[in-house]
């Protein structure tokens, strides 16, 4: 397939179009607010439907109500309207409707700015809304993972009827890389044992997320429980890079394992056995990869940009309580000389 | 709640039983008695019986009292957010052009927490009927305080009665959205009696007959009585709703333009691959993609300027030309606290195998528009690098052993009439300095596909490109010698 210069939110939008994505609901936002512009652009050339919402609020809850239909769904938008999306995102999830939501992660907390950061990462990781949930979350590094991602998404909610987050920052969004164009377009298909569509078939179906009987109610939260170990059982994906020799293991996601990346190269020049190692997924988190890497006594520096909320999963998966942290938190991009640094401080 | 109650008169558009509901008492609600909801409930049942739009409607049951309206009404149904009801139906309906979406909602949920989600959906005319209980209470929650409660009304948040110093006055949603243009039908009935309950069915009807004909949004209000809350016996209530209710919410049908209204439908989506890959522009833009090549040292420009100097289209232009010699490239747009400042940057890396971080701190190659931008980067360019800046800045001194080229570019863009073109003619600069492994012909039709929307101008800046690398071809020969002593 031939390969255009694109920006990575351009891409969220190919990538759902070829997934079958049918409707985009959303609210303006930097730096997510490309999304917005392109579905507003693309998806009425093709009969697919926009509305530009009058809030996270309602956007999320539109994507709700078309997800209900059983139609692919896709809403977008940074921190301070993702704080916004919990409500919906935790009915969403209680009434197992699938869908996809980016987010184009900026710095906070409250308003914060516009730069880049990944502090999002406990609220679209750990669930976010009330109850005991899950979303998916995928964590692309690139043009091509934007697109790529985008589509897989779609067929993991499909998959799990679970909402799926794209958790990706303002560089992601912004920056022009080659994407090469999907090979396939996908033909949706609406699933009637569940959907409520308005029609004959679909009409003893019911959408919901109230139980009022506690043993009922307690049995469904189980039933979503399976369903998340299910999930960390299948559907982990990482990726590694120099790990086979690397007394030193860096763990990043997101546009911070390209820099972290460019740190292995500089450091193997150094003669530093150093190593790469990228969650794709970070829920399912790679929990049993990272255990089998610590077991042959590596070290992890974690590197991302927040206050460390990966880190602990790294060592909640690890038993390592000694993880280090490279991090920058405020706009700025974690810089190449400072992990380096912390690289020759923990050798 | 007697187990022995039954639904007066017959059950069109209503389960027989209701064993979603559970429990012993298989056909009785779970509604207070006297409450409005039931009395609703069963027009709205019969309409969709009578219209034959039963497998068309999906009803949005809302936090509330009717959050449970699914165990009776027989057809689709979605349980909804607090007040979020015609956003989840604005999805429904978009998604979905054939489903009647039904937003069904009290006076909490609606003119309260749901107020923006209301009006919106209205505004935007949403095939939509909204039905619009008005108890002037919250019911479920133990009768606190609505939007709606009358001025003196007593609640479990007013126990001194309504005070408007305090709480303002009753929200008359009928009239507030009677200020909008797109919906096509509002009426505000009432629930009190037999024959109020005879008017507001014909109010469903027409609310229904509307979307079954796909016309629009309508919105029918219903004052209703609460006896349980406003701890009334049935005489009460009426007499309640009658003398007081509808004195502040006077019964009027406001608006109803189903005559002249046009049905909205929406065509169907069109998933081909022929399709996106001609939106897309797939066949007449693309290029192979990218293949490694280890002998290429990876090459990190920052453009620098002034917003309105076309930095970033320069940047794209230059990572377009050498995507299509083969190379990776990124192009990253820096955004920091300036950003609104009037300067803007961005950082190309043009590599032979994949990019690591697409923002860089050691550029190879800085092309400064102005002083700011020369003086701020500047500094960063390592020895062997370049320098490309325009002439206006002024004299610069150079980092040991970079490469300094001044370009008169905004002169060059200025004498043929294009100030603003000046990053043109530096592309033409950066293009003879031939260090990136990028030919002529790349740079050229890279610079010609950045003005693909305006192919008038094309030929101009074709020309500005040439005296740019010709005014940069000058300033290297001249200045190679300085460099070399410098190193
Ligand atoms: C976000 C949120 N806030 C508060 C509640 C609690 N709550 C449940 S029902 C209700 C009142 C609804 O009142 P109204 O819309 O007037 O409907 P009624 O019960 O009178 O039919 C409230 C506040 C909730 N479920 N969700």
């Amino acid at each position: 397939m031939p390969a255009q210069l694109i920006a990575g939110n351009s891409a969220v939008i190919i990538g759902a179009m070829y997934a079958g994505c049918d409707c985009f609901f959303g609210y303006p936002i930097t730096p997510a607010s490309e999304i917005l512009h392109e579905a507003s652009k693309y998806f009425p050339m093709v009969g697919r439907k926009f509305v530009q919402a009058e809030s996270e609020e309602a956007a999320i809850n539109m994507v709700y109500g078309a997800a209900s239909t059983g139609h692919r769904v896709l809403t977008a938008s940074s921190g301070p309207g993702m704080s916004l999306k919990q409500e919906g995102i935790t009915y969403i999830a209680g009434a197992e409707l699938p869908c996809v939501i980016v987010d184009i992660n900026r710095a906070g907390p409250g308003l914060g700015n516009i730069g880049p950061e990944q502090s999002d990462y406990n609220q679209v990781v750990k669930g976010g809304g009330n109850g005991c949930y899950n979303n998916l979350v995928l964590a692309p590094n690139s043009v091509q993972e934007m697109c790529d991602l985008t589509m897989k998404a779609f067929d993991l909610a499909f998959k799990y009827r679970n909402p799926v987050v794209i958790l990706a920052d303002g560089v992601l969004g912004h920056m022009v890389e080659a994407l090469k164009f999907p090979d396939e377009a996908y033909t949706p298909s609406i699933d009637t044992t569940w959907a409520v569509c308005g029609n004959h078939e679909t009409r003893p179906n019911l959408v919901t997320s109230i139980e009022l009987d506690f043993s009922k109610m307690e049995k469904h939260n189980f039933k979503l429980q399976d369903k998340y170990q299910k999930i960390r059982e299948n559907e982990v994906q990482f990726e590694t890079y120099m790990i086979g020799d690397a007394e030193i293991v860096l763990v990043s996601f997101g546009i911070s394992s390209r820099i972290a990346k460019s740190v292995v190269d500089a450091a193997r020049k150094e003669g530093l056995k150093v190593g790469l190692f990228r969650p794709i997924t970070l829920f399912p988190f790679p929990s049993k990869e990272l255990k089998a890497l610590a077991d042959t006594g590596c070290k992890f520096i974690s590197i991302e940009m927040n206050n460390g909320m990966m880190r602990e999963d790294i060592r909640l998966a690890t038993g390592c309580a000694n993880v280090d942290l490279v991090c920058r938190y405020g706009g700025r991009l974690i810089e190449l000389e400072d992990i380096m640094k912390k690289i020759k401080e923990v050798a | 709640m007697a187990a022995k109650e039954r639904i007066i008169g017959g059950h069109r558009g209503i389960h027989d039983q209701f064993p979603r509901k559970g429990g012993a008492a298989i056909t009785a609600t779970h509604y207070c008695p006297g409450c409005g909801h039931g009395i609703l409930h069963k027009l709205i049942g019969e309409a969709t019986a009578d219209l034959d739009i039963q497998d068309r409607c999906v009803i949005m049951n809302p936090v509330g009292c009717s959050v449970f309206a699914y165990y009776y009404l027989d057809c689709g149904h979605v349980q909804v957010a607090h007040g979020r009801a015609p956003a989840v139906a604005t999805g429904i309906s978009r998604a979905e052009d054939d489903a009647i979406a039904i937003s069904y909602q009290g006076d909490g949920d609606l003119a309260s927490i749901g107020l923006n989600e209301t009006i919106q959906a209205a505004n935007r005319g949403e095939k939509l009927a909204v039905f619009f209980i008005n108890n002037s209470v919250y019911g479920m929650t133990g009768g606190q305080m609505a939007p709606t409660t009358l001025i003196g009304e007593v609640t479990a948040t007013t126990p001194r009665g309504r005070d408007p110093r305090d709480t303002g006055y009753p929200i008359h949603m009928c009239e507030l959205l009677d200020t909008l243009k797109a919906p096509v039908y509002i009426e505000r009935v009432s629930l009190s009696d037999i024959d109020h309950i005879r008017k507001a069915r014909k109010a469903v009807r027409n609310a229904l007959q509307i979307q079954k004909e796909k016309k629009g949004y309508t919105f029918v209000e219903f004052l209703s009585p609460c006896p349980t809350i406003l701890r009334l016996d049935a005489n009460g209530v009426e007499k309640f709703l009658n003398e007081q209710m509808e004195k502040e919410f006077p019964l009027k049908q406001f608006r109803d333009k189903s005559n002249e209204a046009d049905p909205i439908v929406r065509r169907p989506s069109d998933f081909t691959k022929a399709s996106l890959d001609r939106i897309f522009g797939i066949a007449s833009d693309s290029a192979p993609g990218a293949s490694p090549d280890l002998t290429f040292k990876a090459k990190n420009v920052k453009i620098a300027g002034f917003g309105g100097q076309g930095v970033l289209s320069m940047g794209l232009a230059l990572a377009q030309a050498a995507f299509s010699t083969g190379r990776y490239v990124s192009w990253y747009p820096d955004y920091g606290p300036e950003q609104r400042g009037g300067t803007s940057n961005c950082t190309v890396v043009i590599s032979g195998e994949p990019i690591g971080s697409p923002v860089t701190s050691e550029p190879n190659i800085l092309v400064a528009f102005n002083r700011p931008s020369l003086e701020k980067f500047a500094p960063e360019i390592r020895g062997g690098g370049i320098i490309l800046y325009d002439t206006m800045a002024g004299d610069y001194q150079a980092p040991d052993g970079v490469r300094i080229v001044p370009i008169p570019a905004l002169k060059i863009a200025q004498g043929k009439g294009a100030q603003q073109a000046i990053n043109t003619a530096m592309f033409g600069a950066l293009s003879e300095l031939g260090d990136l492994g990028i030919s002529r012909e790349s740079f050229e039709k890279a610079l010609a596909q950045s003005f693909a929307k305006k192919p008038k101008l094309v030929p101009l800046n074709l020309e500005i490109f040439k005296l740019g690398s010709e005014a940069a071809r000058k300033e290297v020969g001249a200045k190679l010698k300085v460099a070399v002593v410098a190193r």
